[in-house]
């Protein structure tokens, strides 16, 4: 190249605005959920001051005595909310994360977690295993291990109908995805019906609405796991996200292979939603809206907005779980509802706005 | 380096849109495509930047055939300023820009000094340095289309192709693009529709039609009357330019047969 300019002229001090609020955006997300957790934790049927939290999360943590009669509390707190609390801050980082993630790959504005039929797979699962039972050596997570395989089964059908001739596309791979879920959801259905039970169809309530009653601490661990570790590869690959966002085209002359990319896409963005699946249902919304969100305030550049998404959706996620529970308590609202109810008008709102561009003017 | 087509085929759903093409731009050289609508003159590109594998024949860059090696390396020497940009994404100017630095790195990490003082000169270059915040999705077709010229350039190839390049572009930057091309060390496979532009730029132009080469010379040998007819069923005059003695086209739109009655 040369150096003939057709502009000389001096090149401004570049701004750095929108790297430096994305600094600021995690920091402060940071910190609210920090306090979010210990708020949510404390709060409930037996509502329990933070001070006391702390103290007793600190106990748990360093091994150190809480007074006897206190012992009910302290169980309340460690071995029922904390684990809860967690797994929706968890779960919540986990959909933003895979939402930003399933949005780069099917390059589509409504795209979500779930869009490629891995929630209607999970729930096919976990109503086969409930229905017919198999799956009797793995005890009371025999389910939770139906749903995770349904949910990769789908996403290795879907894999192998869209990548049928030549290679994937986003657009097929939408197609199929979609397809698929209506497939599944039919399935799901005809179980159901000829279900002998009626617990069948609280299990399919629970698997499309979600929740978190059944956190504990022997499968937190094993979720927190895969969605940090998903969230880390994505980060780390956040620039090949940036250009097959660009299109099928202009990815070839920067010497990405979109077909390529998304296939580990896929099954990272499988494995890890069906994780989350297989532990608290599919829970809606919050892998489409967050992402959308965290772009208006930091862009659309994806190492930014991986880096704040997660940690939006975890705040949003420990929030919403704390309204599922004690708006109508002592009984439950799925949580899925909530983050429809919440979620929609929000959504609308945000189309609405000016300045927003997804997908052209 | 050189860039060649050595009997390149290229199908699109079982039917050849490029036959048997072979052509050679030498190092530094600009080698110019025209040709009718569908004669070839994309999918030929689509072949040198990889997007569409040739179904036979080789795309040599130099001494190596750019189909064999991986992709990355193929983007570091060849880079593409294309039409479709469809991103749904509102990326900002500079984001575009550097993204031009993928086949070098290959992760989404912050540019280095080196990287950043590349990206800005580029955008200089093609005077876009001042849209470096804007949102893609609010710049008109000819700003974007700088933005892809320089996201090119960051590129750093060794061979560049350009698809109607002067596509959107108001005058003034037609002939800032056009020198950029014709001043640059790197060797151009441009295709344009616009003859006389080609004729100002291009050490040689190619013909295609019907997929396959039908000329290929100087733009003197090749920017004929005779050309116009046949390739393109046009008639038109050739004239020399007075200054730089390259062709220019001339043409004289028909009358319409009958005007009379027609509101002034």
């Amino acid at each position: 190249m040369t150096a003939l300019a057709v502009e000389p002229q001096e090149a401004p001090p570049r701004r750095t605005r929108s790297r430096g609020l994305a600094g600021a955006a995690a920091a402060l997300l940071a910190l609210l959920l920090a306090v979010s957790t210990l708020v949510a934790i404390g709060a409930g049927s037996a509502s329990i001051p933070p001070a006391d939290t702390a103290s007793y999360l600190w106990a748990a943590l360093t091994g150190g005595t809480v007074p006897a009669e206190e012992t009910g509390r302290y169980q309340i707190v460690w071995q029922i909310r904390t684990p809860r609390v967690l797994l929706a801050a968890v779960v919540g980082a986990g959909l933003g994360a895979m939402g930003v993630a399933v949005q780069a790959m099917a390059r589509n504005a409504l795209a979500e977690p779930y869009l490629l039929g891995v929630s209607a797979g999970a729930a096919t699962g976990a109503v086969a295993v409930g229905v017919w039972g198999g799956l009797g050596a793995l005890g009371i997570y025999a389910v939770s291990a139906g749903a995770f395989a349904g949910a990769l089964a789908a996403s290795l059908v879907v894999y192998l109908a869209a990548a049928q001739y030549s290679g994937l596309s986003p657009l097929r791979l939408v197609l199929v995805g979609v397809a698929m879920s209506f497939a599944l959801q039919a399935a799901m259905s005809v179980i159901v019906y000829f279900a002998p039970n009626a617990e069948a169809a609280s299990t399919v309530l629970f698997w499309t609405m979600g929740g978190f009653g059944a956190a504990n601490w022997a499968t937190l661990p094993v979720v927190a796991a895969a969605v940090l570790a998903g969230i880390a590869v994505l980060v780390h690959r956040s620039g090949v996200l940036d250009v097959i966002s660009l299109g099928e085209e202009a990815a070839s002359s920067l010497g990405v292979d979109t077909g390529r990319q998304l296939a580990w896409l896929l099954a990272l963005t499988s494995l890890v939603t069906g994780a989350m699946v297989a532990v608290s249902g599919a829970i809606g919304f919050v892998g489409l809206i967050v992402p959308h969100v965290v772009r208006i305030v930091v862009g659309a550049g994806h190492r930014r907005v991986l880096a704040v998404a997660p940690l939006a959706g975890a705040l949003l996620m420990v929030w919403i779980d704390l309204a599922s529970r004690t708006l109508v308590a002592p009984r439950e609202l799925p949580v899925g509802a909530v983050t429809a109810l919440i979620g929609v008008p929000v959504f609308v709102y945000l189309l609405r706005r000016r300045g927003y561009l997804f997908g052209g003017r | 380096m050189e860039l060649r087509l050595d009997r390149l085929s290229v199908a699109l759903g079982g039917t050849a849109i490029v036959r048997d093409l072979t052509l050679a731009a030498p190092a530094g050289s600009v080698l110019g495509l025209v040709g009718p609508n569908g004669s070839g003159k994309t999918t030929a590109l689509r072949s040198v930047y990889r997007a569409l594998a040739p179904s036979g024949g080789v795309v040599w860059a130099g001494e190596r055939d750019l189909w064999r090696q991986p992709r990355r390396e193929a983007a570091r020497t060849v880079a593409a300023v294309i039409q479709q940009h469809q991103t749904h994404l509102d990326f900002t100017v500079a984001e575009i820009v550097a993204m031009g630095r993928h086949p070098h790195r290959g992760h989404g990490g912050p540019l280095d000094a080196d990287e950043e003082r590349l990206c800005l000169e580029a955008m200089a270059r093609v005077d876009v340095a001042h849209l470096a915040d804007r949102g893609a999705l609010t710049l008109s077709g000819g700003e974007m289309q700088r933005v892809l010229v320089a996201r090119a350039l960051v590129q750093q190839p060794r061979i560049l192709v350009l698809d109607e390049p002067t596509n959107h572009l108001d005058l003034r930057h037609q002939i800032g693009l056009l020198s950029l091309i014709a001043a640059s060390e790197v060797t151009v496979l441009v295709v344009l529709h616009d003859l006389n532009l080609a004729a100002a730029v291009c050490d040689r132009i190619a013909v295609l039609a019907d997929g396959a080469l039908t000329a290929v010379g100087s733009p003197e040998e090749v920017i004929t009357a005779a050309t116009l007819k046949t390739v393109f069923g046009v008639d038109g005059e050739v004239v020399a330019h007075p200054h730089t003695g390259r062709p220019q086209v001339l043409f004289a739109i028909p009358a319409p047969p009958d005007t009379e009655g027609t509101p002034q």
